[in-house]
């Protein structure tokens, strides 16, 4: 299961548009506090629809030889290293009883490849179009989307339509980390065991489960003040956790706000709260055994819920992040709808948080440390260990920005992380102790 | 010998004594309550502005060659925007106020969304480059008398200042439209060619787009450019009526223009929401 998390994750594209720095002739660095990390001037800028207010922001005002499109990838040389992991105990003998080992990759190696257009079709009209690939070139679209900005001449109405990233306070899209395990919010993504082992089955393709930082299907209402102090962000989307294809007939429900302040010198703090309720079809119908696409049953609900802040201190910031999870015991259990639960069977809850500071020496260097946990608080059957799924993950590296003009972009990634998954290694219920050191570079145009 | 040492280090500590005196004022800006520091100010700089203002500050950066009209050259002290009478450094509010503000239609955008602390942290840093913010004074800022109601007769009296008494018309055009008959000679303080304002594609100024801002440019002047003050030819009433001349130029909805009209600073984040 880590080693699968983190195949997906190597491919998680991050978020910067060196394009929009061509158009504007600003340097990364007006936008990002540390590309991709956005600054407060780049969630303005991204809030009003692609537009910096300059009267130059219409495409008739670009230069024809502009080029819209960025592309950004990472070759790399990285370690991934897996404790217990489940192996034949005789290498090549399938029917030799199963054991458990370490395993340990490391060599030179691609990321996936973004090629993202995005920017204004008419004023107050913006778009985004970012095929994605994975490592091996297959491709995906990560979002697609169309808003139409200050309807009615208000900033407090803009409304998205596609795929698009959920108005998280504290991106995933556009964090610092890239390396294997420390590439992804565990959080964002986090499920009960019990129910990640039933999805990574495969037994109900029609729910594809839930993770807060994947792009989602749906339609946004967002809003902001001038100076986006004040954000929010309500969401109707599709119950298929974006996936193309999978409508599933039935819809999830996102909000989320935010209030900024400045604190003297100390810089701008940022507060928020959001809440996601969703549901998963639990059974489905086929034809000729074969499932049928969008015709999931008995539908059982999720939620997800917490806080979530940005405090910055000069050169120094933490961003805090608190979630609260729950899921029905029949997702919890991975059992249909319409069948008995097992005895002891219930929803599971779960807690986590994670603070994540930054120190940026200046534009071109910056540090990143990350602690992360998930304490489960209650099993999705009364019988498993308490502690079954707990997570603690730890992340840290640094990048490098040798190159930060307004054409372009590079910088020297290197990171290290390591994720504790209490007692989940399938053959014995051990720990599973995973861990990444990653060196690249990261570069877009 | 000693004598001259005894000298030499008796006016080298006059010397760093004076120094902080001389120096101080431009290594600082007091916008309202707020000080701005010219440190932090070097820091915000390279982040946001060096990339077509330069590291001199001279409007020399990398994006210079591909930004029209050029960056402004901080080390010549002259800034468009001001409060203050033509010719004179501005006040550390105006540029406090231009930094939030932006100049439409220039590659320079808005920067409210940085807090206040910084934008005057920037203004810290902007003076330092030129000396004048060290050897002279701002000059008394405008004032600004109410006014009056927009009429049919105030805006006859706006057009035939315009067209025929100020002679904008030379320059900005019979329409308004940036189209004068002098307009293709113009240039600014660098020899560089320079367009006057199209009145009738926007309804947002360099400066601002309230009839307060107008009035500002107006009576103030644009320096560096050829946009002179009016203040010794044009009486304040004289001057409101140009700028009900002047909106009836714009294209854009009475809707639109209205709100506009009536915008303070206070909603852009500016100078006035401090006070």
């Amino acid at each position: 299961m880590v080693i699968s998390a983190a195949l997906v994750t190597t491919s998680q594209p991050a978020r910067a548009i060196p394009a929009f720095a061509r158009k504007y002739n600003l340097p990364c660095s007006a936008c990002h506090e540390a590309w991709p990390k956005l600054n407060n001037f780049g969630q303005v800028f991204r809030d009003n629809g692609y537009q910096l207010g300059s009267g130059k922001d219409s495409p008739i005002w670009q230069n024809p030889s502009y080029w819209p499109i960025t592309f950004r990838i990472t070759p790399q040389w990285h370690r991934e290293s897996s404790s217990n992991q489940k192996v034949d105990s005789i290498p090549g003998d399938a029917t030799s009883p199963p054991t458990e080992k370490t395993l340990t990759s490391h060599g030179f190696d691609l990321s996936g490849v973004d090629i993202w257009t995005a920017g204004t079709l008419y004023k107050n009209i913006s778009f985004s179009v970012l095929p994605s690939s994975d490592s091996s070139g297959s491709f995906h679209f990560e979002n697609a989307w169309v808003r139409f900005d200050d309807l009615l001449g208000s900033r407090w109405a803009n409304l998205k339509f596609g795929k698009f990233e959920l108005d998280n306070m504290i991106s995933e899209k556009r964090f610092l980390f890239l390396s294997a395990n420390g590439g992804v919010y565990q959080l964002y993504h986090f499920l009960p065991a019990r129910e990640a082992a039933f999805l990574s089955s495969g037994a109900n393709p029609l729910n594809p489960g839930f993770g807060l930082g994947d792009n989602q299907l749906g339609v946004e209402l967002a809003g902001h003040s001038s100076n986006s102090y004040t954000r929010y962000s309500l969401a109707l989307l599709s119950s298929n956790d974006g996936n193309i294809s999978v409508p599933n007939s039935s819809y999830d429900g996102f909000a989320t706000v935010s209030q900024a302040f400045e604190v003297g010198g100390l810089g701008l703090q940022r507060v928020g709260a959001y809440a996601y309720f969703g549901q998963r079809p639990t059974t489905f119908g086929t034809a000729g055994g074969t499932p049928i696409a969008g015709v999931g049953s008995n539908n059982k609900s999720f939620y997800r819920a917490g806080l979530n802040a940005d405090f910055y201190a000069g050169p120094v910031d933490f961003s805090l992040f608190y979630l609260h999870g729950w899921e029905n015991a029949f997702l919890g259990t991975g059992m249909p709808g319409n069948a008995p639960l097992p005895a002891g069977a219930r929803a599971p809850t779960w807690n986590g948080g994670f603070v994540e500071t930054h120190y940026t020496l200046n534009p071109k260097l910056i540090f990143v440390q990350r602690n992360e946990f998930v304490r489960m608080s209650r099993q999705a059957l009364s019988s498993d260990p308490s502690d079954l799924g707990n997570l603690d993950a730890y992340s840290f590296g640094a990048r490098w920005y040798p190159i930060m003009f307004s054409r372009a972009g590079l910088a020297w990634h290197s990171e290290y992380a390591i994720v504790k998954s209490a007692k989940t290694s399938q053959v014995f219920g051990r720990d599973v102790w995973s861990s990444s050191v990653f060196f690249g570079l990261d570069f877009d145009f | 010998m000693a004598r001259r040492n005894y000298n030499f280090l008796r006016a080298l500590s006059l010397a760093l004594f004076l120094l902080p005196g001389l120096t101080s004022p431009a290594q600082e800006s007091h916008i309202g309550n707020l000080t701005g520091r010219a440190d932090p100010g070097k820091r915000l700089y390279h982040r946001y502005c060096i990339g077509c203002h330069g590291e001199n500050g001279d409007g020399r950066g990398e994006n210079a060659p591909h930004v029209d009209p050029k960056p402004r050259d901080f080390t010549t002290g002259t800034f468009k925007c001001r409060s203050t009478p033509s010719g004179t450094i501005p006040l550390d509010s105006d540029l406090y106020n231009t930094i939030g503000r932006g100049i439409y239609s220039t590659a320079m955008p808005p920067w409210g969304p940085l807090t206040r602390q910084q934008r005057a942290d920037l203004v810290a840093y902007v003076k330092s480059f030129s000396s004048r913010f060290r050897e002279e004074k701002p000059g008394s800022p405008l004032e600004i008398p109410q006014e009056p109601a927009t009429s049919r007769e105030s805006v006859d009296r706006g057009r035939e200042l315009y067209q025929a008494t100020i002679k904008c018309a030379l320059c900005h055009g019979k329409e308004g439209r940036g189209d004068g008959p002098s307009a293709a000679t113009l240039t600014d303080n660098k020899g560089l060619p320079i367009a006057p304002y199209d009145f009738t594609t926007s309804t947002h100024f360099k400066c601002g787009e309230s009839d307060e801002d107008l009035y500002r440019v107006l009576m103030t002047g644009l320096d560096g450019t050829p946009m002179p003050s009016f203040s010794n030819s044009l009486k304040p009433e004289q001057a409101w009526d140009m700028i009900h001349f002047v909106r009836t130029l714009h294209t854009e909805s009475h809707w639109s223009i209205r709100k506009l009209r009536a915008r303070k600073d206070t909603e852009v984040d500016g100078f006035n929401a401090l006070k």
